[in-house]
């Protein structure tokens, strides 16, 4: 049973643990931001009076491994907490770090990918694509960016002895915010990447 | 005490199970970008990728982030956001005439 002892926090009147619910409110507002990110983007789809559009630039197969990666990361930070909760540091720490190492590839192509789009004549202030674009994306890769800083923070607390099993729920914070970051990449591939496809490919 | 902390929750799956839905996860993935390169697929290819990624979007929050197991105000809170995102961008299509 995952019912890890918190000592920290006393039982609420809804019996729930505080910081797991704020997590949850914050994460339903996050909800609402990157949904009207991506709604802007989609609003102002196919309204750019100059190119490049993204069927000139997007990379299909290039952007299929990135969400690839992205998503296995979600495997290895329920794998840190499964860790932890049985008490296995050390399983704990290998699964933090290959989260945040498979967060910063990701990371590496999106600056990869933004380079190439700048170096196309994609850029912020060219057209609504570039605009819309690169505010969503880089909004998501500042979260991912926070996300790797976070995992890490877990990392040294627990070489420092500061994170102990029944200390789980510290783990279980992040990673609800990693696993949120990872769905809404699964949107922004599709709505974003994916539907676009057929204009690359003709 | 710790079962007074988190009421009416459920343990959590084992690494087995988040082995096996990462592989239905990579599957789907493959399934996706499969799909954008059949020409046959074209007239049904974007609700067919919204169903996959809807899919994908389920299995990570139910199994990954435990909403299958945990208390279900966390879901209501989170849903919540999320239907309210899809109202925005209903609204917002409509304001902008993106359906047209």
């Amino acid at each position: 049973m995952h019912a890890v002892a918190n000592p920290e926090h006393d039982a609420t009147t809804l019996g729930l643990d505080h910081r797991k619910l704020l997590m949850w409110t914050f994460l339903g507002s996050e909800c609402l931001f990157f949904g009207s990110l991506i709604t802007t983007y989609l609003v102002y789809k196919g309204r750019s009076l100059v190119g490049p559009y993204p069927a000139d630039v997007f990379d299909i197969p290039y952007t299929s491994v990135s969400a690839f990666v992205l998503l296995m990361s979600s495997l290895t930070m329920v794998l840190a907490l499964a860790a932890i909760q049985r008490g296995n540091q050390r399983g704990m720490r290998v699964w933090l770090l290959a989260t945040a190492l498979l967060g910063a590839i990701f990371l590496g192509g999106q600056m990869y990918e933004f380079t190439v789009f700048v170096g196309e004549g994609v850029t912020l202030q060219h057209n609504l694509f570039g605009t819309t674009f690169f505010t969503l994306t880089g909004f998501h890769g500042a979260h991912v960016t926070v996300g790797v800083f976070m995992l890490l923070t877990l990392v040294g607390a627990s070489f420092a002895g500061k994170l102990k099993p029944e200390q789980s729920l510290n783990v279980e914070l992040v990673g609800l915010y990693w696993h949120f970051v990872d769905v809404v990449w699964i949107v922004i591939f599709t709505v974003v990447y994916l539907v676009e496809a057929p204009n690359i490919i003709g | 005490m710790a079962t007074e902390t988190r009421p009416r929750e459920h343990a959590h799956p084992g690494p087995l199970k988040y082995v096996v839905i990462a592989i239905i996860l990579a599957a789907i993935t493959a399934v996706e970008v499969w799909a954008v390169y059949q020409t046959p697929l074209r007239d049904v290819l974007l609700p067919t990728l919204f169903v996959l990624s809807a899919t994908k979007f389920a299995l990570v929050a139910m199994f990954f982030m435990h909403l299958r197991f945990d208390h279900r105000l966390f879901t209501v809170f989170f849903v919540g956001g999320l239907v309210l995102a899809i109202g925005v961008l209903f609204a917002l299509a409509v304001l902008f005439k993106a359906f047209t």
